[in-house]
């Protein structure tokens, strides 16, 4: 084992760090702010955003390893799947009769 | 609350289960004592990261479940088996349709397709242990912990009783306000993360642990499909943790995720738990696909038609196994280019199924077929889930499906898929990798009895369903009237069920007599196959091979054999590392099972100690910087030499 994995973890703890300030500031942003449901949604959309990168480059060594291309087909995997969840959701809960709103 | 709360009283079905269960613990608690096993018990099995011991404690626990599940079923056509029958009043039999849909999807057929990936995986590519051996011992006994918990609840506090699919609103609080259903949420989120775990455990260990020379192409079909499948976990599993976490918090804690009070949406739950749903189906039946197509190019003395079609076809089926799911509730109501598209994404994935059958067919073809226990499992698997298969098509057309939607057609279809899918499997591995596992085979003849019975009782169970459920019977009816005339068909159905039963009597005094007086002079390589585990003894030694093989085809154990090339080298022997045993897996397991336990009942300081049990483990762990031991060439050599005879 090389040296850096004995060092202390800078990078996993300000990432955990970051991610529970964040999630914080979602709650925070959602339950005690005066914008409207269309902004809130884009600041916590932003901010879920950014805490993937973070988790991405601090707890999965993202830039680490030589095998460039598992971690390519990976990426577009996840964002593909990320993609159809999000928007396949809302297509099928807001078209036809289903549409409560 | 009070004990009279606390247990479920007043059914005497159940109070004869607490009596048994009760006798069954004590019973169990004096054997292990007076035979002085506790000790190993603990140091072999509690805390082992053995990959093989792991996955038999898997289908260990998935056989028990089976048990479980399978009264359940037997209850329910007895209920059913003549009309107005009162046996069970309908809440029973709600809770107990939802126990069996649950058991068997979560706790029977899960563990023991894990339990066989566990086993052969890893044997397979060569492999000494999986990726991380400690996270495997932790995905199995959180998934224990889950399902116990899950069954403690028709005992204690009483069973869920919304269903499987548990739909909102009536798995809401305000229409079931008992712990049935928090029992359901907590304990499917624990055995969930164990299964996560999995997921992540055989991805890393199918890329980075293969032999050298085995490329992609040339892995077994098996550990194709378990790759794949794997990957579907980790994609699929997580939005069941969601979902069941804003069950949870809808339950516990007030909120308004899926209750239309406060502007929640119950068709959210049905959408998330169906984005999961629909891909667990293919988690639980490709692994299944790739048993099959081990067994039958065993048995045909073949290698598999279409290798590379079969691949492509699994992982197409992946992908379009997150492109279906709305086919669950087109009566929701939907949109009709909603309906057509989810139609016509479900109708394609019987095009690459379709590929993966024609292959097995050619495999077939012109092959010296060799009629196994195993490889009838696998003859019968392919006709009956055809019916499966046909049926689904049937149900895919959305404005078909308006008219079968929740009758017995579809019961009787998902039956027709998953027993043969799953179920068939299942046994067809159990006798195929028996000797890898224990170093003795099944018994043949009482294999077959329990093969016709059960193929015989199935097909009985299940096929009066369609016709009763075309008759417009819908399912989850806890009884009917006798003026329907469906009586005939169901009781003729109960009694299908009990030869099912005793088929399954058949597997259970197979594995006694087997234990007790089977052969124990098999080989390593008892049916001539053509795969990397048999390449080493039966039962695989601890550390699976002496030295690892070096592969250079597909099927590259069946050509080494012919060239007479599987002999081992002494002076290739070098010391082999190999993972320590560890307590944390278990002991961290038992804290998630009583926080689940806590939370059910609500009592939350309690949930909170158990759960800094959880916290202090899991840092405790991270100081553990045991790297494991050396096993010496001499032990090596002595353990190779019992079962090859001399090396070279």
């Amino acid at each position: 084992m090389s040296a850096k994995n004995h060092g202390f973890p800078w990078n996993l703890l300000v990432g955990f760090i970051l991610s529970i300030a964040l999630t914080l500031l979602a709650v925070f942003v959602a339950f005690y702010t005066d914008f409207s449901s269309h902004v809130i949604l884009w600041v916590i959309g932003v901010m879920a955003l950014f805490q993937a990168i973070i988790q991405l480059f601090m707890f999965m060594h993202v830039t680490e390893g030589k095998e460039g291309i598992i971690n390519v087909v990976n990426m577009v995997n996840s964002i593909i799947l990320a993609l159809i969840i999000v928007f396949g959701s809302i297509w099928v809960l807001t078209s036809g009769h289903a549409s409560l709103h | 609350m009070s004990l009279d709360e606390f247990f479920v009283t007043g059914d005497p079905l159940i109070f004869a289960s607490q009596i048994a269960i009760g006798l069954t613990m004590v019973g169990l608690i004096a054997l292990i004592t007076y035979l002085k096993r506790w000790k190993w018990l603990w140091s072999e099995w509690f805390t082992t990261v053995d990959h093989k011991k792991i996955g038999i404690m898997y289908i260990l626990s998935g056989v028990l479940m089976f048990f479980r599940g399978g009264v359940d079923g037997l209850l329910m056509k007895a209920q059913t088996s003549r009309p107005e029958l009162g046996l069970l009043d309908a809440q029973h039999y709600d809770e107990i349709f939802t126990t069996h849909g649950v058991i068997m999807i979560l706790f029977m057929a899960m563990p023991m397709l894990i339990g066989i990936m566990n086993v052969v995986v890893p044997l397979q590519i060569g492999a000494r242990d999986v990726a991380f051996p400690k996270l495997n011992a932790f995905s199995f006994w959180i998934f224990f912990a889950g399902a116990m918990l899950f069954n403690l609840s028709f005992v204690i506090g009483g069973s869920p009783d919304a269903g499987w699919t548990s739909y909102f609103p009536l798995a809401g609080k305000e229409f079931t306000p008992g712990v049935g259903n928090n029992y359901y949420a907590l304990s499917l989120q624990i055995a969930g993360i164990g299964t996560l775990a999995t997921g992540i455990n055989f991805v890393v260990t199918i890329i980075k642990m293969r032999a050298p020379g085995l490329s992609w192409m040339k892995l077994p079909i098996f550990t194709w499909s378990t790759f794949i499948t794997s990957i579907i976990i980790v994609a699929a599993f997580p939005i069941l943790t969601i979902a069941l976490l804003y069950m949870t918090l809808d339950r516990l804690f007030g909120t308004h995720f899926f209750t239309v009070a406060a502007g929640g949406d119950p068709m959210l739950w049905l959408n998330l738990f169906w984005l999961w749903g629909h891909p667990e189906v293919y988690i639980v039946v490709l692994p299944a696909f790739g048993m099959f197509s081990e067994v039958i190019a065993t048995f045909a003395r073949k290698n598999l038609y279409g290798y590379k079609s079969m691949v492509y076809a699994v992982a197409g089926i992946a992908f379009l196994s997150m492109l279906v799911w709305v086919h669950h509730f087109y009566t929701m109501g939907n949109s009709a280019a909603v309906n057509s598209i989810f139609s016509l994404t479900t109708m394609m994935i019987a095009i690459p199924t379709g590929v993966k059958i024609f292959n097995w067919l050619f495999t077939l073809r012109k092959g010296r077929i060799e009629f196994s226990t195993a490889m009838l499992w696998s003859l019968a698997f392919i006709p009956c889930f055809t019916i499966g298969g046909v049926t689904g098509v049937m149900l895919a057309m959305a404005a078909a499906d308006y008219q079968y939607h929740n009758t017995m057609f579809l019961v009787a279809h998902f039956h027709y898929v998953l027993i043969p899918g799953v179920v068939f499997a299942v046994f067809a591995a159990l006798y195929y990798w028996w000797p890898k596992m224990f170093g003795f085979k099944l018994n043949e003849k009482i294999g077959k009895w329990h093969f016709w019975l059960f193929v015989i009782g199935f097909n009985m169970t299940f096929m009066p369903m369609f016709f009763v459920g075309l008759d417009g019977m819908s399912r989850r009816m806890y009884t009917y009237a006798e003026s329907t005339g469906w009586g005939a068909w169901l009781g003729f159905s109960a009694v299908g069920s009990l030869v099912m039963a005793a088929g399954f009597a058949a597997l259970c005094y197979n594995i006694y007599w087997s234990f007790r007086y089977a052969s124990r002079d098999v080989g390593n390589d008892p049916w001539n196959a053509r795969t990397l585990e048999w390449a080493t003894a039966s039962p695989a030694p601890h550390y699976n091979f002496a030295v690892v093989p070096e592969v250079e085809t597909l099927d590259d154990f069946w050509y080494k054999k012919k060239k007479g090339k599987t002999g081992l080298k002494k002076a290739d022997l070098k010391p082999v590392h190999m993972p320590s045993n560890s307590w944390t897996p278990i002991v961290l397991a038992a804290a998630f099972g009583l926080v689940g336990f806590f939370l059910v009942f609500e009592w939350f300081p309690l949930a909170i100690i158990s759960a800094i049990g959880i916290v202090v483990g899991l840092v405790a762990n991270t100081f553990d910087y045991d790297d494991g031991y050396h096993i010496p060439v001499e032990e090596l050599e002595e353990e190779e030499r019992e079962w090859r005879g001399d090396l070279q």
